[in-house]
């Protein structure tokens, strides 16, 4: 074993630039196996932009993107297409719930499944043995990975029809079925009341801990940042402003500075 | 050098014509992003109409620039209420649906309102008047652009400069340009956004009805098909500039008739409107925000 | 009172329309002949038929309104009330109807059946209809004994059964222009551009070569299919409006090309004399053949049946339709748009490319004005009005557009006012198409001694 090992998220000196506004300056960001790691931050401080261009929607105007998958060689993510990352292994939710409405639930799933799997035109007309196997096995999976989110009595609901927390929580779901070493989580909690806060606390403990997926998450919510996070980063106008464990960021007074009484409880 | 000025000549006034169109196409897209594909038809109706007026006004006994006139203005006035019609009946309801469904209502009106004035009137190519005067003061300096050319690009010239006029100046200008950077914010500050939007198909057929009357006493003669052809090169020259942008609309009319002009001068005039097409495809593979447009970044 | 302000209203709408059409209803010019006809009872009509029509124009729409707050999502999940009317673009496993059956695959419990969501608003009666497995079966079999019959019956005339193969080619195209437009969601306008492909590979391939229907049928889809990938390559990576604006463009162009080229395509006058398709060398009448290509057609149209509906729930079908959702939340879900989008822009180029042998071979004729843009607009028409995604739509939506017009043919001027009204309409009130179909549905039976 390793005395140090590689992270399984290496961002270095990231920086996005869009025509003359930087959105990000030069931010570092590491993610450790097993960790839930928070992004945390005003409004317009660059988080979401971050996301983005660690999964390929945007290209870096500079900075290097490493990823680690566990047992794999580091391999570069700047320039990938945002379904060649997810391939990869890293897998996101939206800040805005972007859910294939007029799917089911259960079909949402089987999406994430894509990447892993290969029946193509002609599987898909011939129906022979091997593509209707992996069908089986796409649906079970994604049955499966619905009933750990608790959402297996809604497998054939619409998409569009479900509540809100749920579909929070469809999105998740959907995210992990792409087997996922690392899940980026845009704002999982935003809307929810305080007990569906709990049950997405407990959720994202479970798939970090039993799962062995490691979170990276940006949240206001911060409750539960402080609660499961096990170290966040600050950013503030596209920049770095402080990186350490819970305790370390709640005394640091340019963090408190930057939100100047914006502590969002909900 | 004559044939080089005529063809250039002959480019402008076609670009003109395809301005006061693409104009109409490119300030309904930037409104509300829908192409109005019956955009071409309102140019045909205006042009129809004033054939209508010029008929029964010759048929009554005048003649002269009071008949260009009126004809002009009744076109003018009828093009500018189908356009706000059309709007209200097909686009209106449709503001919330998806791209595609308002599409397909605008193809559905376009080809309505092609079939009815054919039904209506007649599907043969009926003779125009023309109703612009002769210039004789242009047979002296013997340039290469004749008088009706000459009209058509004064003509042009002036509404654009009254369209910019009006959108610059005007409270209902920037309205319209409120609503098209951000519709729902323009709602917050208090624009009548139905309004505005109906303003916006108004002027646009306005210009169309004003380019209809030009072409039609130009060429001689109309049909219902014409509005077919026109809108869509109009509609190339508006993507071609930059699809919303005004100055844009212009600048790529003016490619697009220089363009067949003298595509259709030197090489063939057989592929006339294949140019226009061509140009249409390689423009959007190429550089899909036109050359006066900007791409925007999609929010995710 | 709200009856009195709305009939005031509607007597400004009747005005409103009379002053409207006044022009071109009213006075008919004809500057040929020189004459001015007044039609003095045109006005009448508009106003009677305006004042009425706005009655019915105030109530449809109120009630589109009324169920758009019906449907409403939940607060949060949507950005504005774009709900209800639109997108509505249901795809479903409609055609698994007709293509005989339900999938039932068994392992760890997992078993898939096929019906409908419980809570539709008003579950459609063909919907029901459909699900009724005992009624289903009798009603396949009376289709198909009605199909089989229906060209040797006394009374049915060559050109009749000329209609129907027609209707057929419509079906076959619309199901294949519904993978690009129903499926993957695609704007294409220009999708009879593959159709005149296939046409002419037909045609020249024919008179250069003489090469013989059968040969040429998988040669015409192939050469449809690669110009497809060759025009799909560049121009997938446009958005909505744009693709639809150049696959216009783009079958402009071929249509123009191949007027104008006549080295090539033999210009306006097109190619003639193209053999039907021969069953082992004997030579049938036209009578005969009509029926042959009636029969060959149905063939086709079943295969194809066969082939979207296959497609439709797989995983392929899965991401064209979340392509179609969300392109974005697609691609970071691991699919590949770009692929994607190219294969359901080249299959449903495939389609085209063997309709359109087969139209030659039915007309033995090809020329440009076959294959203009209203050609494209009707087959897109079909997709979305009979709706979208949905096979069984497609299949009505075909039959519907194409024989109405050919059976009512006292209105046959009037067939493409209709349709354009009808196009504007349905998209108002009914955007989903004449079926929208639903998504598949799995069953899921966890017992104890079920492992996983």
């Amino acid at each position: 074993m390793n005395a140090v090992t590689e992270p399984l998220l290496n961002v270095q000196t990231l920086t996005m630039n869009f025509g003359g506004l930087r959105a990000l300056d030069q931010v570092s960001l590491q993610v450790q196996p097993g960790e839930v790691v928070a992004l945390i931050g005003p409004n317009g401080a660059g988080k979401t932009t971050f996301f983005n261009c660690v999964t390929g929607i945007y290209r870096p105007s500079g900075g290097d993107v490493f990823v680690t998958p566990p047992g794999k060689k580091r391999r570069r993510l700047n320039g990938l297409k945002t379904h060649q990352v997810t391939a990869s292994g890293l897998a996101r939710t939206f800040q805005n719930i972007r859910l294939f409405q007029e799917m089911t639930v259960l079909e949402n799933v089987m999406i994430g499944r894509h990447c892993r799997t290969r029946a193509g035109v002609l599987g898909a007309v011939l129906r022979d043995p091997q593509t209707r196997r992996e069908e089986r096995d796409i649906v079970e999976r994604s049955y499966t990975i619905l009933e750990k989110i608790g959402l297996a009595g809604e497998v054939n609901e619409l998409a569009k029809n479900l509540p809100y927390g749920d579909q929070r929580r469809l999105e998740i779901a959907r995210a992990m079925a792409t087997e996922p070493f690392l899940l980026l989580l845009d704002e999982p909690a935003a809307g929810m009341n305080p007990r569906e806060t709990d049950a997405l606390e407990a959720l994202i403990r479970r798939i970090c801990d039993e799962e062995g997926i490691a979170v990276l998450l940006i949240e206001h919510d911060m409750r539960i940042v402080m609660s499961i996070s096990n170290r966040i980063y600050v950013l503030d106008y596209g920049k770095k402003i402080a990186a350490g464990t819970a305790a370390e960021i709640w005394e640091n007074p340019v963090v408190i500075k930057a939100y100047l009484g914006e502590e969002t409880e909900e | 050098m004559d044939y080089f000025l005529e063809l250039f000549f002959g480019g402008l006034t076609r670009g003109s014509i395809y301005a006061l169109i693409a104009l109409g196409y490119t300030m309904v897209y930037g409104i509300i992003e829908l192409i109005n594909f019956a955009h071409g038809e309102i140019y045909m109706i205006g042009a129809f109409t004033a054939l209508i007026v010029s008929s029964v006004l010759a048929f009554a006994g005048f003649s002269g620039l009071s008949v260009l006139f009126l004809a002009a203005a009744v076109a003018i006035i009828y093009s500018a209420a189908y356009g706000f019609t059309v709007e209200k009946i097909a686009y209106k309801p449709l503001r919330q649906a998806s791209r595609l469904a308002p599409l397909i209502s605008a193809i559905g009106m376009s080809i309505f309102l092609q079939n009815y004035v054919m039904l209506a009137q007649t599907s043969d190519f009926l003779p125009f008047p023309s109703l612009l005067p002769e210039l004789p003061f242009l047979e002296e300096l013997e340039l290469s652009i004749g008088s009706t050319e000459l009209i058509i690009l004064m003509t042009t010239a002036v509404s654009m400069v009254l369209l910019t006029l009006l959108i610059k100046f005007t409270k209902m200008g920037k309205a319209m340009r409120a609503t098209a950077q951000d519709r729902k914010m323009a709602m917050l500050v208090g624009v009548d956004v139905n309004r505005t939007i109906s303003y916006t198909f108004i002027i646009g057929s306005v210009l169309a009805a004003i380019g209809g009357v030009l072409i039609a006493s130009h060429i001689g003669r109309i049909n219902f098909y014409i509005g077919f052809i026109a809108g869509i090169k109009a509609f190339t020259a508006a993507v071609l500039g930059g699809i919303g942008s005004i100055p844009g609309a212009v600048l790529g009319a003016l490619i697009l008739g220089w363009t067949e002009s003298f595509a259709t001068g030197y090489v063939s005039s057989d592929y006339e409107d294949v140019f226009a097409f061509l140009l249409l495809v390689i423009i959007l593979i190429v550089r899909p925000s036109g050359l006066l447009g900007r791409s925007t970044v999609q929010k995710v | 009172m709200p009856a009195i302000a709305h009939i005031r209203q509607s007597l400004i709408i009747a005005l409103w329309f009379m002053f409207l059409t006044f022009p071109i209803l009213v006075v008919r010019v004809n500057t040929i002949e020189n004459i001015i006809e007044w039609r003095w009872l045109n006005m009448m009509y508009v106003g009677a038929g305006s004042f009425l029509g706005s009655f019915a124009w105030r109530y449809f729409l109120g009630r589109r309104e009324r169920s758009a707050s019906r449907n409403a999502v939940p607060a949060g999940t949507r950005q504005l009330a774009a709900v209800a009317v639109g997108p509505g673009y249901d795809v479903g496993p409609a055609g698994i109807a007709l293509a005989g059956g339900v999938e039932t695959g068994r392992s760890g419990g997992v078993e898939e059946k096929v019906s409908t969501p419980p809570a539709p608003p008003a579950k459609p009666w063909l919907h029901r209809l459909m699900d009724d497995r005992k009624l289903r079966r009798p009603l396949l079999l009376i289709l198909a004994a009605a199909g089989t019959i229906f060209p040797f019956l006394p009374f049915t005339s060559t050109y009749q059964i000329n209609i129907v193969t027609n209707a057929l080619l419509y079906v076959m195209l619309g199901l294949g222009l519904n993978i690009v437009v129903g499926l993957a969601g695609l704007l294409h306008l220009g999708y009879v551009a593959f159709y005149a492909v296939g046409a002419y590979s037909y045609a020249l391939l024919y008179h250069h070569f003489g090469i013989g229907f059968w040969t040429a049928l998988p040669l015409g889809a192939l050469l449809a299919t690669l110009f497809g990938i060759a025009l799909g390559f560049p121009i997938l990576r446009l958005r909505g409006d744009y693709l639809a604006i150049v696959t216009l463009g783009f079958a402009e162009i071929t249509r123009l090309v191949l007027e104008n080229w006549n080295e090539f395509s033999f210009g306006p006058s097109g190619i003639a004399g193209i053999p039907r398709p021969g069953l082992f060398g004997w030579e049938m009448d036209l009578h005969g053949a009509t029926i042959y290509i009636y029969f060959l057609m149905i063939f086709l149209c079943l295969l194809t049946i066969f082939v979207v509906n296959r497609l439709q729930n797989s995983r392929i079908g899965r991401a064209w339709v979340a392509l179609r959702e969300d392109e974005t939340a697609c691609e970071a879900m691991g699919v590949n748009p770009t692929a994607a989008k190219l294969t359901a822009f080249a299959l449903g180029s495939t389609w085209a490319g063997l309709a359109g042998v087969v139209f030659a071979a039915k007309t033995t004729f090809v020329n440009p004005a076959s294959f203009t843009f209203l050609e494209s607009a009707m087959i897109l028409s079909i997709v979305v009005l009979g709706g979208m995604g949905s096979i069984l739509g497609v299949i009505i939506g075909a039959f519907v557009l194409i024989l109405t017009p050919e059976y009512l043919r006292a209105f046959s001027e009037y067939r493409m006012l209709l349709f354009g009204l009808i196009m504007v309409m349905m998209m108002i009130f009914r955007p989903q198409g004449i079926v929208s179909g639903v998504r598949r549905i799995y069953e899921f039976h966890r017992g104890p001694g079920e492992q996983r």
